[in-house]
């Protein structure tokens, strides 16, 4: 475990899923933590399971406003801002042909838009922050294995996470003269609600047993023989916002049980 | 920092530099180190010194070219200390020349070092990773060392490319070969980092450029967080691939370039 002591991280999504594990993790290694969500009611489950070192707050990543509200909160509540961990997420199994307009804008203003506007409210509290400490602020991005590679049916979902990955890239040469590192992490199938909505789209109207056959496939899929687990993303994530990392910028975490490796 | 307890890794090429602040890391993270290497010296002294801050560390003669030599290294850290859970492949050697400028004998030499090094330790050390492994929570861990220099191309470094590419996608076939043994396989990718090597490296290049200081602020602004890297920016990143934080990471390429390849 990587310590952040003394920091002040803001998740988006992080009612549950890898943003909760994350938040846990941080929490763990030393830091504040902010709980940013649409879902109210888990939001604050998660945030009480935490205890004093967490809050709650309201956040709809793809409004300009909401995202401004929540980085206030942040930096009134604990002081400051070091980390933020642009992790809410969408998920649509859907091919070309299928995708309307209205879908693929969509997908653009969660993954996309929801990224931008967290780096864009964040950034003014982040250089504050980072000018003060002695190594400088964090950005994690969630990008995904679908943004190194393309699967024949997520192209809305690929373009997105390939957009993160990218825009990550922009944002660490940008930030780097401001002591604020940008990196992206990039899981394979996390069991998560998101990662069994993954295979329940993919296994369509065929019950149990086409779940079942779905999950073995995705299983062979990653040559380690297992799906992973939120903490192995949260792990990740919280050595990116760490000192541990301080000479990393611009980089790929790819924490895939090996699927992009062939 | 990330925890090693129980752990015993092999760090080829750790009498100094970047192999050396890794066996240190490691011990500090509760791992026992075995310290490979053709400096003799300079490896007793990096062992001492871990064993004098209450680690657990050996020095073993090791030059990595040669399979006898790996063989008998891995035997004595392993009747040492009980087994293997880590191997770094992190000796390395770098020399600037241009394809015309470079022979037959040259090339041979860094595939000598920086690709036969990396085979033959990673083919002598298996079988008891994969002992180990089997009986781990987790299971055991390779760490390559590659470079930017595996990623981009400069001019004049040709050999040197040729290596760190090599390992870079040598890691990635191990990784999905090793994984039925429960062995995880990566490589880093640091950056210029402040060692005896990048002190070569700037020498080699300072020649063309005029002087050290020239060559060096060259570099401090290749990399756009601003600095050239520091060993333990490398070795909390070899720690963070060996520990089992990383359980779900194999075939992966950690970049620790501040930047650098960003671009």
């Amino acid at each position: 475990m990587n310590r952040v002591d003394g920091k002040v991280a803001l998740i988006s999504g992080s009612a549950r899923g890898l943003g909760a594990q994350t938040a846990k993790v941080l929490a763990a290694g030393g830091a504040k933590v902010v709980i940013a969500d649409i879902l109210d009611d888990l939001g604050q489950q998660t945030a009480a399971e935490i205890g004093s070192a967490a809050a709650f707050v309201h956040l709809d990543v793809t409004s300009e406003e909401s995202w401004q509200a929540a980085v206030k909160f942040a930096a009134e509540k604990f002081g400051g801002l070091h980390i933020l961990v642009n992790n809410a997420g969408i998920f649509r199994r859907q091919t070309t042909e299928e995708t309307s307009l209205a879908d693929w804008r969509l997908m653009t203003a969660v993954n996309l838009d929801g990224v931008f506007l967290g780096t864009k409210s964040a950034l003014p509290v982040l250089k504050t922050c980072a000018a003060k400490d002695p190594v400088g602020c964090a950005i994690v991005n969630l990008s995904s294995v679908a943004g190194l590679v393309g699967s024949a049916s997520g192209a809305p979902y690929c373009m997105s996470k390939g957009g993160v990955r990218i825009y990550t890239k922009a944002c660490a040469i940008e930030f780097a003269p401001y002591r604020i590192r940008v990196n992206s992490i990039h899981p394979g199938l996390i069991d998560t609600d998101m990662g069994r909505d993954v295979i329940a789209q993919m296994a369509g109207p065929g019950g149990t047993a086409a779940n079942n056959a779905v999950r073995d496939a995705l299983i062979s899929w990653h040559p380690i023989g297992r799906i992973g687990v939120p903490m192995d993303i949260a792990n990740g994530i919280a050595f990116l916002a760490s000192d541990d990392a301080a000479f990393m910028t611009g980089s790929e975490l790819v924490v895939d049980g090996g699927v992009t490796a062939q | 920092m990330n925890n090693m307890d129980g752990k015993i890794a092999f760090i080829s090429g750790g009498a100094r530099g970047l192999g050396a602040e890794t066996a240190r890391m490691m011990a500090a993270c509760g791992a026992r180190v075995i310290i490979g290497d053709l400096l003799d010296d300079a490896g007793h002294a990096t062992a001492e010194g871990i064993i004098n801050k209450g680690g657990g560390a050996l020095y073993t003669h090791l030059d990595v070219t040669a399979e006898e030599s790996w063989q008998a290294a891995v035997k004595a850290g392993v009747d040492k200390f009980g087994g293997l859970d880590v191997l770094v492949n992190n000796a390395g050697i770098f020399f600037m020349k241009s394809t015309e400028d470079m022979t037959l004998a040259d090339w041979r030499r860094m595939c000598a070092v920086n690709l036969d090094g990396v085979f033959l330790g990673t083919k002598t050390a298996l079988p008891h990773l994969k002992a180990r492994a089997a009986k781990a929570p987790v299971g055991g861990s390779i760490i390559n060392l590659s470079s930017i220099a595996g990623i981009i191309g400069i001019a004049n470094f040709t050999a040197y490319h040729m290596s760190k590419g090599g390992v870079r996608i040598y890691t990635k076939a191990c990784a999905i070969e090793f994984a039925p043994y429960r062995i995880r396989v990566n490589s880093i990718h640091p950056g210029l980092i402040e060692t005896d090597m990048a002190k070569q490296v700037v020498t080699e290049l300072s020649g063309a450029m005029g002087s050290d200081n020239a060559v060096r602020d060259m570099f401090v602004q290749s990399h756009p967080i601003g600095r050239i890297g520091e060993p333990k920016d490398i070795a909390n990143g070899i720690t963070f691939l060996a520990s089992d934080d990383s359980a779900f990471m194999t075939g992966s390429e950690l970049v620790v370039d501040g930047g650098w390849t960003a671009q």
